[in-house]
């Protein structure tokens, strides 16, 4: 009896321990996979045009410096100017976009005015509305207000991103209790004031999480910049990506291209890096109810 | 609660209210209003931004007007025909249709991987390392601009890329990734395979994660296996999350955009073989804008997206809320007959 149980709680192992491994080749692969383009890319922009021509290697070259240069001084597509604008509008962008989120959601969080829910509901049934149906009767507008080529058109609608509104809702429906509102008010604090100066500080997690993902979406927003930025001096970083692939690239400096590409997502990765902890953990809040 | 109010009474003074001159109308001081001070910024700039643009462009899909170099043509009243037309050429279809076979090849292997990744990363026996590692390699994807991969990629499989370097070297001749109709969709649902994955299994991890563990416990001392556990025990209990995500996905891969214009110079590739949906709409607003079929586009989508969105809303909202909401309207109907 008892060397069966032997036998069969070996076979258990064994089959425990192949499935583990199993699960880690499939993973290392997986994770290969993930890595090849940043690797293949970092490689890449340390070559010359001539040896990328050549044929395939993952060694470095010593091209980087050179590339580099060719890069930032190129004046015809500009990237210190579309990080520039691109910094600029999704630094903004994403400040209005996570207050005014907060704001929102504390306007119907903490007050029973008459519509409050019919305001919400309607929060929630827009959230999923895509930009891109909209995106006629807007550039349109743009056109008629004389805004197209400006960057207030990507700035200013920020105001309303109802996603993080509906976080910044489930936020404090966890963590803000009323009395803090009440005892704020006991103490001569005005509505407006009490949102600045006591709710903000309590709100600072989910802002920070918020602002993270706001960031990277804004800086890869590609749908409307390529509507509306018209002139060279005022496009943003992927709207020149498009436009180096439109371009007859047979002239090109292939390194310098590859240069181009990784100095573009650069602040995203190092972003990225520093805080994966946090991005990992709220990738699932907001979106998933238990 | 008198008491608050009756505080907030008095410093609300300072502010040069006239409610602390009459107490006696009021029984309490109402706040309440700040809430459309509160709401007032959102639903303002939607309105204008969002709203309003949404409005035209519904209004613009039932005329026929196209602007060449910013001049108008033609502005006139034509009712259903722009859809009529729509529908009519072949065009909206075929598109349809690139976009659901791009999706839906990067989309299967997508919710495979991350259900078997979830579930290895959540199994108490299996006890993994380094899943921490895995879990920001495997999200790093996509945090990165679409337009960068898209370009990246291309560069990879283009006809001077490394790809074809080695096949040239074997093989003496190239082959055109970009000139070949599977190859160019693959690539493109290869890239939105890469980009999700992470997201997904990351989603789906915790929704595993949100499972009562004395169910597994229960289960391995009745004796069942992974297998058994993962599909009598797992996959019932994170439905829900399954239909957000399948559901969430399909209304990404709808707008689907950077990446296959990126990659085909917004031509669609091949015979137009690539063109998404939003591609299309994308062509009749850039150059010649063609405010007609642009807006009939717009409906389209916005009517099928709507739809998606709806089986989101109803098939995700909590049950016990549901169940306790239906409950109150049964029972106001019946104080209302007067049971």
């Amino acid at each position: 009896m008892n060397r069966q149980y032997d036998i069969a709680g070996r076979q258990n192992k064994i089959a425990l321990g192949t499935h583990r491994l199993v699960s880690y080749i499939v993973l290392i692969i997986l994770a290969c996979i993930c890595l090849f383009p940043f690797i293949y890319l970092a490689v890449y922009t340390t070559r010359s045009h001539s040896a990328i021509q050549q044929s395939f290697s993952l060694i470095p070259g010593n091209y980087f410096i050179k590339n580099l240069i060719s890069v930032v001084s190129d004046p015809t597509r500009n990237i210190l100017r579309g990080m520039f604008n691109s910094l600029i509008i999704t630094v903004f962008a994403t400040a209005l976009s996570v207050y005014f989120a907060g704001f929102t959601a504390y306007g119907i969080h903490v007050y029973d005015f008459h519509g409050k829910k019919t305001a919400y509901t309607f929060i929630l049934l827009i959230m999923m509305v895509p930009t891109q149906v909209s995106a006629l009767g807007f550039v349109d507008m743009i056109y008629n207000w004389g805004l197209m080529s400006t960057f207030w058109p990507l700035i200013i609608p920020a105001i309303a991103a109802p996603a993080i509104m509906f976080f910044m809702k489930q936020y404090m429906e966890a963590s803000l209790p009323l009395e803090i509102v009440e005892a704020a008010r006991i103490d001569g604090c005005n509505e407006f004031m009490i949102f600045n100066r006591i709710i903000t500080p309590i709100l600072k997690p989910a802002f920070a999480v918020q602002a993270i993902f706001a960031f990277v979406a804004n800086w890869n927003n590609y749908f409307l910049p390529q509507l509306i930025l018209d002139k060279p001096e005022t496009q943003t970083l992927p709207v020149l990506i498009q436009q180096l692939r439109a371009a007859d690239y047979s002239q090109f400096d292939m390194g310098k291209l590859y240069m181009f590409i990784a100095l573009s997502i650069l602040p995203v990765v190092i972003v990225y890096l520093i805080l994966s902890k946090f991005i990992i953990r709220g990738v699932t809040l907001g979106a998933v109810k238990g | 609660m008198a008491v608050n109010a009756r505080s907030g009474a008095i410093t609300y003074s300072g502010s040069g209210s006239s409610v602390v001159a009459r107490p006696h109308r009021h029984k309490s001081i109402s706040y309440e209003k700040w809430g459309y001070f509160f709401i007032a910024p959102f639903f303002i700039v939607y309105a204008v931004a969002s709203l309003y643009p949404l409005i035209m462009t519904f209004i613009y899909g039932f005329f026929e007007r196209y602007q060449v170099l910013g001049q108008d043509m033609h502005n006139e009243f034509i009712g259903l025909d722009n859809f009529r037309q729509l529908f009519s050429s072949p065009d909206v279809a075929r598109f349809a249709g690139n976009t659901f076979i791009i999706w839906v090849v990067g989309f299967i292997p997508q919710i495979f991987i991350s259900l078997i990744l979830a579930s290895w990363f959540t199994d108490l026996r299996l006890k993994l390392h380094a899943t921490g590692f895995f879990k920001v390699v495997i999200y790093l994807p996509n945090v990165i601009m679409a337009a960068a991969m898209s370009f990246l990629f291309w560069a990879l499989f283009g006809d001077t890329g490394p790809i074809n370097q080695m096949i040239a070297e074997r093989t003496g001749s190239i082959f055109q990734f970009m000139v070949s109709i599977p190859a160019t969709r693959l690539i493109i649902s290869g890239i939105n395979f890469l980009m999700w994955f992470g997201n997904t299994s990351i989603m789906l991890m915790a929704a595993i994660n949100g499972i009562d563990t004395s169910l597994y416990e229960a289960a391995s001392i009745d004796g069942a296996n992974s297998s058994q556990t993962f599909w009598r025990i797992t996959m019932p209990l994170i439905r829900p999350i399954l239909l957000y995500v399948i559901v969430t996905s399909l209304i990404g891969g709808l707008q689907m955009f950077d990446i296959p214009n990126i990659m085909t110079r917004g031509a669609g590739g091949t015979d137009r073989t690539s063109m998404t949906l939003v591609m299309y709409l994308n062509n009749f607003l850039s150059g010649t804008r063609d405010y007609g079929m642009a807006g009939a586009l717009s409906i389209i989508l916005f009517v099928v997206g709507g739809v998606l969105s709806l089986i989101v809303f109803y098939g995700m909202r909590d049950k016990d809320a549901v169940k306790a909401d239906k409950q109150k309207r049964k029972l106001i109907r019946d104080r209302k007959r007067g049971i």
